[in-house]
């Protein structure tokens, strides 16, 4: 119990400060250096050094035609369209998730997550059948009567834009949340007290502690959109055709590295613009959800802002007050009814498309609306063919290498990123998470070229390293916010209880944050086992990971088989989020 | 009582330009109960995580024993910390999270649940071995952090406002208890508080402490009647701090005039050798004013209007304007009478006191000014 003569005698001298931070920051660092700026850097070279020497031969064949430019166009406007139907519609959910409580606030999280991880390939997917031509729509349009003869719902801008938001509403949600369950509950009611309306204390009191959620979960759905190639490749035409295709095509058909280089450059610098915009205004910090204040802009700009902010106040509460009174003195406890119904039906909205694939997996009349009979056939095919088998089996170890690779680099960092009081930490923060700013498909064909001459291409090896790469961030940003809860003291009361660092972190961290790391390895595994961009090229022709397969049977031929995968795949979706729900709430409970 | 515990040397702290900790020394004896006594933000916690090894420091030494462990991590000295919130773990019951630190030293299971069972026994809270610490009350998390912390008998125990976060009838009851524990297993106990009564009924010794360095170390009863600064003086409890000029010095006591009217008094000259005429303080704490009803008998003693009167229960506080209006409001207390001959606003009293009971505390601003 008295400590002994050897270990007090060989700490004469301080630890160097040093090297603790290095080792949990190196692996990190080294993997993002080696699979992320490596290839980056490499593809962006590409389009200036053709192999003998420097050219710019890419860019004059890139400005050559109009084509490129009104794609480029194109693509801008669809994102921004997206971005603001997404926040807007994403702003409601958000409010009434942050002010739920209880049981009410766990079902409205359910149904956002289960969008938020059902895969991207599901929900796409399941336009193409909701606005075919015999779609459900369609048909049912045609049976009541409306019309006689089917509409062309498909391919156009409208599919494209309502596929689109469907697939970045939850990213929007979850975005906006994070900042929102931070504003103190207590300043409106304050507003009150001091004598402002409901509606004036919203406006000017709620939405401008609000807005840096707002733009937060702006920048990520914009950034996320201008990557996407899945909702504008099934739902729209030629003339809705993105970016990112257009690298595809450069990599997968015409093999023009240099072509695929140059619009890469054309895409980042467009994507960095409005990050450096979005970092003047808000700071990068607001990302992070780490503080909920806006730098202090231009105050000719602030004065209008809190103009319209104050008229909307008015408006709203001139508004309410239209409205049939009720009990005045219960009013103050009573549900927002409107907006809970509002956001039931939006949340009933984005989750049905995904619900429909399982009527039509078990109908005999193949994809068409309504379905017909009961069969088990589609599942049964599915279970028959070796295909389908391989690459589910291949996307679970994938996933789980990533989940534990993600975790072992990630957790050391997102410790070092949350106690170290270490220069230069804004700088590294931005760092790792910049796989999620750098659009995926230019980190996808990048370290297609990077694996390529390290032999890495169809080897599982490589889609875990592609996947950590991507799905890293997300552990470091789950993590973080796990560990700032978290209170250090009990380490520190472990230490001195005598207990060693190991051990602190197996008696008390570990046990501790367990729900929080658990939450972040499957956040990594999903992340992982819906990949498509970095699969598409680095899966190789051979051994397709679930998506992947997924991907080439939507658009080769489409058959029930895949309505009976996305049933699958929902279903799958929903007890990982249903375990992990009990698994937290389990731990909370001691 | 003899031996020294726990001993620091020009042990310093700073983060970034900001010293929160000045070059220091302290020696705690065994078995003292010391404490670390200081207004927010004067460097206790820092202090105290530097003997606990929770933090490096910047230079100077610490030794627990013999043993220089100055960057010895907290595993390795031979300590027990209780945390200002308890710090339980609240992934353990009760019982789990008192034989933690028995775990840790490899006391096999059956004895470590004997042990934290006494533990639980000697905090009066044997009943509650199975629960986890949030189904607990306050001052039932703050006994098992207690026990959670005697268990293990280390040498010294340090603790950082432990009761804090307790309302007062609690927090006197604790502080009976923790007596009570202290004396009972002769450990040294470093104890931080910002409550100056706290300091006073617990502690061997109080260390006082401002902005980062010890301004007193000594006895309560030296802090409190015979405090070195106005700092000491002010932080202690109420007093009256008077202007006044040294007249003479005989034995350990001076004569001296208070005010403009040098009104006159005796003093303790408290280790102060200052030569006839320098300005000095005077403090004298309010019980130790004996209070008489109007003008007295001697013109030009010191005398207050009544401004204020007060009845804490057993005392009576009277605050007064003196009438010589360069003093400073004057505050005697003395025990609460029957009501017939209770003080009145406006009256006027003559205040007097015993040499024994004034202390000289030098002006070091002023002294600086006048040499
Ligand atoms: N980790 C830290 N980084 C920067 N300043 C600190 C840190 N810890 C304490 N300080 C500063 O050191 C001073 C002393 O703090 P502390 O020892 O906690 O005071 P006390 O416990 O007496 O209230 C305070 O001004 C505090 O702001
Ligand atoms: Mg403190």
């Amino acid at each position: 119990m008295t400590m002994t003569h050897a270990a007090s005698a060989k700490r004469h001298s301080p630890p160097p400060a040093w090297r603790k931070p290095v080792l949990m920051g190196a692996p990190l660092v080294l993997l993002l250096v080696a699979f992320l700026v490596f290839p980056v850097g490499q593809l962006l070279a590409l389009s200036v050094y053709n192999g003998q020497g420097f050219t710019l031969a890419p860019y004059a064949q890139l400005f050559a035609s109009s084509l490129y430019v009104t794609v480029l166009w194109i693509t801008l406007k669809i994102s921004l369209a997206t971005t603001l139907v997404a926040v807007v519609a994403a702003y409601p959910v958000a409010y009434l998730i942050s002010i739920a409580k209880g049981p009410a606030k766990s079902r409205l999280i359910f149904w956002v997550l289960l969008s938020f991880w059902t895969s991207f390939l599901v929900r796409a997917f399941a336009w193409v059948v909701i606005l075919g031509r015999n779609g459900v729509v369609n048909s049912t349009l045609m049976s009541l009567g409306i019309i006689d003869s089917p509409a062309d719902l498909l391919y156009g801008f409208g599919a494209v834009l309502v596929g689109m938001v469907h697939a970045m509403l939850p990213l929007a949600v979850m975005t906006m949340l994070a900042v929102m369950e931070n504003i103190d509950r207590t300043l409106p009611r304050a507003a009150g007290t001091l004598g402002a309306k409901p509606g004036t204390a919203f406006w000017t009191v709620y939405f401008p502690l609000s807005l840096p959620g707002v733009a937060a979960s702006a920048i990520m759905v914009f950034v996320s959109a201008i990557g996407f190639f899945i909702v504008p490749a099934l739902l729209g035409g030629r003339k809705e055709t993105m970016i990112t295709q257009l690298i595809i095509d450069q990599v997968q058909q015409t093999l023009n590295w240099g072509l695929a280089g140059a619009i890469s450059v054309l895409l980042l610098t467009v994507v960095l613009v409005v990050f450096v915009l979005y970092d003047r205004v808000f700071g990068f910090a607001s990302l992070t959800g780490e503080s909920a204040v806006v730098r202090n802009r231009d105050t000719a700009m602030r004065r209008l802002g809190g103009r319209v902010l104050a008229a909307l106040g008015s408006a709203s509460d001139a508004l309410i007050g239209l409205l049939p009174r009720r009990h005045p003195l219960r009013g103050r406890s009573e549900k927002p009814v409107a907006l809970t119904a509002f956001v039931w039906l939006l949340l009933v909205l984005i989750s049905l498309p995904a619900f429909l694939m399982i009527p039509l997996s078990v109908g005999k009349g193949g994809l068409a609306w309504p379905p017909s009979g009961f069969t088990l056939q589609w599942y049964q095919q599915l279970l028959d063919s070796p295909i389908w088998m391989q690459a589910l089996w291949r996307s679970i170890v994938v996933a789980f290498g990533t989940g534990l690779l993600s975790m072992a680099i990630g957790v050391p960092a997102a410790f070092l990123m949350v106690r170290s009081r270490m220069r230069g930490k804004g700088a590294m923060l931005a760092f790792i998470l910049s796989p999620i700013v750098v659009p995926r498909m230019i980190i996808a064909v990048g370290m297609f070229y990077v694996f390529a001459q390290m032999g890495l291409v169809g080897t599982i090896l490589g889609l875990v390293i592609g996947h950590t790469v991507v799905a890293v961030p997300y552990v470091v940003m789950t993590m973080m916010a796990v560990l700032r809860n978290y209170d250090t003291r009990l380490d520190l009361a472990a230490q001195s209880l005598g207990a060693r660092p190991l051990a602190a972190l197996r008696h008390v961290t570990f046990p501790i944050l367990g729900a929080g790391m658990l939450s972040s390895f499957l956040f990594a595994f999903a992340t992982s086992f819906d990949e498509l961009t970095i699969s598409l090229f680095s899966s190789g022709g051979l051994s397709a990971t679930l998506p992947k397969q997924f991907w080439d049977e939507v658009t080769l031929q489409v058959s029930p088989v895949i309505a009976a995968v996305s049933t699958g795949l929902l279903l799958f979706v929903a007890t990982l989020i249903f375990v992990a729900d009990r698994l937290r709430r389990r731990s909370l409970a001691g | 009582m003899s031996s020294s515990s726990l001993s620091v040397q020009g042990l310093a702290k700073r983060y970034g330009d900001f010293v929160a900790l000045a070059p220091t020394d302290l020696v705690v004896a065994d078995g003292e109960f010391l404490t670390l006594l200081g207004p927010s933000g004067s460097g206790k916690t820092t202090l105290l995580s530097l003997l606990a090894g929770l933090v490096p420091p910047d230079g100077g030494s610490v030794r627990i024993g013999s043993q220089d462990v100055t960057y010895a991590p907290p595993y390795e000295r031979d300590i027990g910390v209780v945390f200002q919130n308890y710090a339980l773990f609240p992934h353990m019951t009760i019982e789990e999270n008192i034989a933690f630190p028995l775990k840790m030293r490899k006391v096999g299971a059956a004895d470590a649940k004997r042990r934290a069972r006494e533990a639980l026994e000697m905090v009066h809270l044997p009943h509650i071995a199975g629960r986890y610490p949030r189904e607990l009350s306050g001052g039932q998390q703050q006994r098992v952090a207690l026990a959670r912390c005697m268990v293990y008998k280390p040498s010294i125990i340090l603790m950082d406002e432990p009761l804090g976060a307790l309302d007062k009838k609690l927090r006197e009851h604790m502080q009976l208890e923790i007596k009570r524990l202290h004396r009972e297993m002769g450990t040294t106990v470093v104890y931080v508080t910002h409550d100056q009564e706290e300091a006073m009924t617990m502690s061997d010794r109080i260390c006082l402490m401002n902005a980062g360095r010890i301004e007193q170390l000594g006895t309560p009863a030296d802090l409190y009647f015979r405090p070195r600064s106005l700092f000491v003086a002010d932080f202690l409890g109420e007093s009256n701090i008077l202007p006044a000029a040294l007249r003479s010095r005989s034995g350990d006591e001076v004569e001296i005039g208070l005010g403009t009217q040098g009104i006159p008094g005796r003093a303790l000259a408290n280790g102060n050798d200052l030569p006839p005429g320098t300005e000095v303080r005077v403090m004298v704490r309010p019980q130790n004013l004996t209070v008489a009803r109007g003008a007295g008998n001697a013109a030009g003693g010191l005398q207050g209007r009544v401004s204020e009167v007060m009845v804490t229960g057993s005392l009576t506080k009277v605050y007064m304007e003196p009438l010589d209006g360069k003093l400073p409001p004057l505050v005697a207390a003395f025990p609460t009478r029957n009501e017939a001959d209770a003080v009145r606003i406006d009256d006027v009293l003559t205040l007097s006191w015993s040499g024994r009971d004034a202390v000289v505390i030098a002006d070091a601003a002023r002294a600086a000014g006048t040499a």
